[in-house]
């Protein structure tokens, strides 16, 4: 099956975007080929700026860019871009609702080797907390070629965040579909919705041999959109469920479970399993090891969905 | 227009930052007396803002990177017409446009959502830039605190615009000397600014008296005809300028005259708006 890691899908969709349309502008802090915005630096080298290592500025200067009407996608790894850079998101971009797409990779600690420092696991809570910004997670690269492109057609801030790790297909040409915002139906089960986003979607798909062999067929849906949650779906596909599962490579403070956690506790109460960072950072170590280790990975999926409608 | 005539609005604007900081019982007037003279030099002169394309991009930007000062910003647009100078005493209350920080989606005039120092003048870098990019003509001007130069992005920036050589961006800091904790080379020396600014690669230019027009004027003359650098003026000027109790004194940062002081204040600013 053929892997590419979003960050790649990313720099492939932003590199035709900036070939179409004059208006985009690409503001990068010395990782342009670790980000892959290299690629459109190739494509559009006169509409690229390599800002440094000075990230703050790079999101001010974002704002003053689309302030002039520019389409301008800035991007680092997700770390910085939301953490060195969040005050200059909310006051610059986000307050005056211009028209920046931050996208951050590296998320995760799927990044793996480079260890904690680098391994953003709070940048879904901070960026979902600020007015006006939406946040979008694909999982796969015809997803993340999907956001990328939705999100020039939607004026306003967004983050949207990405990895490092190649990672398989969730779809096929056939079974894509794609609209900003809205979750994506992967299968129909019963008693069970697990909600997954990004890279814990193929971890989801991966555990579902695991549950089937425990009788569990749960219904899974991929969130791209964590802000705007897709709440008239999930609350649909939860109306039957005796436990609502949410699966994330963040922690589980303020991320996807909490999003979900705000509408069902509001709307409609369902017992909640959060598989995330359980309050811990990361460390170095091979991203299949760290995803083991911090029970993300299709097994402890499969231990923890059995335990919990044991409980 | 004539800098007689600008003299005259600039006792307008001052009489105004009082009226309306008094109104909202609260701002900060120090800081926006001793920019009097640079709004109104870069309004009256510089930029090509009208009120046909007012709501256009293709135009010259102002961004207030010292955004508490918004009542030197709110007093300018109305002297040339872009608010109602009644609007001026809303200042600060629910509903109003006119916001204690200045917002870009509530006043047309105003170009950019501004408080939290430092990031102004990136901003003002990322207008320039695009306007470099799209071979634009149009020219960025902002104004920066003399404290604020205390804010490392404040160098990022500044880092950045030389490195672009946005000969079509001007920043003025206005150097009054005081924060709001007391005397900036006490609280937190940012001097000397001047060879800050040389070191990171922009064109400099001393005005001695920050309230004398013509010699502002002069200073954003020789910035138009400096090419491949940014250009810094540096603008020494006098909080509290144009009443003798409010000027050089930290205490009138971020507090709004009383009943008493405002009649004393207008009394010697003189005018009639």
């Amino acid at each position: 099956m053929a892997k590419c890691a979003t960050r790649e899908a990313y720099g492939k969709a932003l590199a035709e975007l900036v070939r179409e349309h004059e208006n985009i502008l690409v503001l990068d802090a010395d990782l342009t080929k670790s980000t892959k915005t290299s690629m459109a630096q190739e494509v559009a080298p006169e509409r690229h700026f390599n800002m440094g290592i000075a990230e703050g500025n790079m999101m001010s200067v974002a704002a003053g860019m689309a302030a002039q009407g520019d389409v301008v996608y800035a991007s680092s790894f997700a770390m910085f871009a939301t953490g060195r850079a969040f005050e200059q998101i909310r006051n610059s971009i986000a307050y005056p609702n211009l028209n920046v797409k931050i996208c951050g990779t590296h998320s995760g600690i799927t990044v793996g080797e480079d260890g904690a420092s680098h391994q953003a696991i709070e940048d879904i809570a901070i960026m979902r907390a600020i007015p006006n910004m939406r946040v979008f997670q694909p999982c796969d690269e015809r997803e993340t070629k999907a956001v990328i492109k939705a999100v020039y057609e939607s004026k306003g801030p967004c983050y949207v965040r990405l990895g490092r790790l190649a990672v398989e297909d969730v779809y096929t040409d056939e079974t894509f579909k794609f609209e900003l915002g809205k979750g994506n139906v992967i299968r129909e089960g019963k008693d069970v919705v697990i909600l997954a986003s990004g890279y814990m979607v193929q971890q989801t798909v991966g555990a579902l041999e695991g549950l089937a062999a425990k009788g569990i067929t749960p219904t899974v849906i991929d969130i791209h959109s964590i802000k705007p949650l897709d709440e008239e779906l999930i609350l649909e596909k939860c109306k039957d469920a005796k436990l609502v599962v949410t699966c994330e490579e963040h922690t589980v403070i303020g991320g996807l479970g909490s999003a979900v956690s705000e509408l069902l506790s509001t709307k409609m109460p369902r017992k909640m399993l959060m598989i995330g960072l359980n309050d811990t950072f990361g460390e170095s170590g091979t991203p299949v090891a760290l995803m083991d280790a911090y029970g993300l990975d299709s097994k402890a999926i499969v231990e923890k969905v059995s335990k919990a409608l044991g409980e | 227009m004539t800098n007689e005539q600008l003299a005259l609005k600039a006792v307008n604007v001052r009489r105004n930052i009082l009226k309306m900081t008094h109104a909202a019982k609260c701002g900060h007037p120090g800081g926006s007396m001793s920019a009097v003279e640079i709004l109104l030099t870069i309004y009256g002169h510089e930029m090509n803002i009208t009120k046909e394309n007012v709501t256009s991009n293709n135009r010259d930007k102002f961004v207030l990177s010292k955004g508490h000062a918004a009542p030197v910003v709110y007093g300018t647009l109305a002297e040339f017409g872009f608010i109602p100078e009644e609007e001026l005493l809303t200042l600060r209350k629910l509903g109003s446009r006119l916001q204690g920080h200045p917002n870009m989606n509530t006043v047309e005039a105003v170009d950019m959502c501004t408080g939290s120092l430092g990031q102004g003048i990136s901003t003002a870098v990322g207008m320039a830039l695009s306007n470099k990019c799209h071979k634009n003509e149009n020219r960025v001007y902002t104004v920066l605190g003399d404290g604020e130069c205390e804010e490392g992005q404040v160098w990022e920036a500044a880092m950045a615009a030389a490195h672009y050589q946005l000969d079509n961006l001007v920043v003025v800091v206005d150097f009054n000397g005081l924060q709001i904790d007391g005397d900036i080379t006490k609280v937190m020396n940012p001097t000397p600014i001047d060879k800050k600014f040389e070191a990171f690669g922009w064109n400099v230019i001393d005005v001695k008296d920050g309230h004398d027009l013509d010699e502002l004027q002069k200073a954003f003359e020789a910035a138009r005809s400096c090419k491949g650098k940014p250009t810094m003026i540096l603008a020494h000027t006098i909080k509290g300028k144009g009443v003798s109790f409010m000027e050089n004194n930290a205490g009138w940062h971020g507090v709004a005259p009383n009943d008493d002081e405002l009649a004393r204040a207008l009394e010697e600013l003189g005018g009639n708006n």
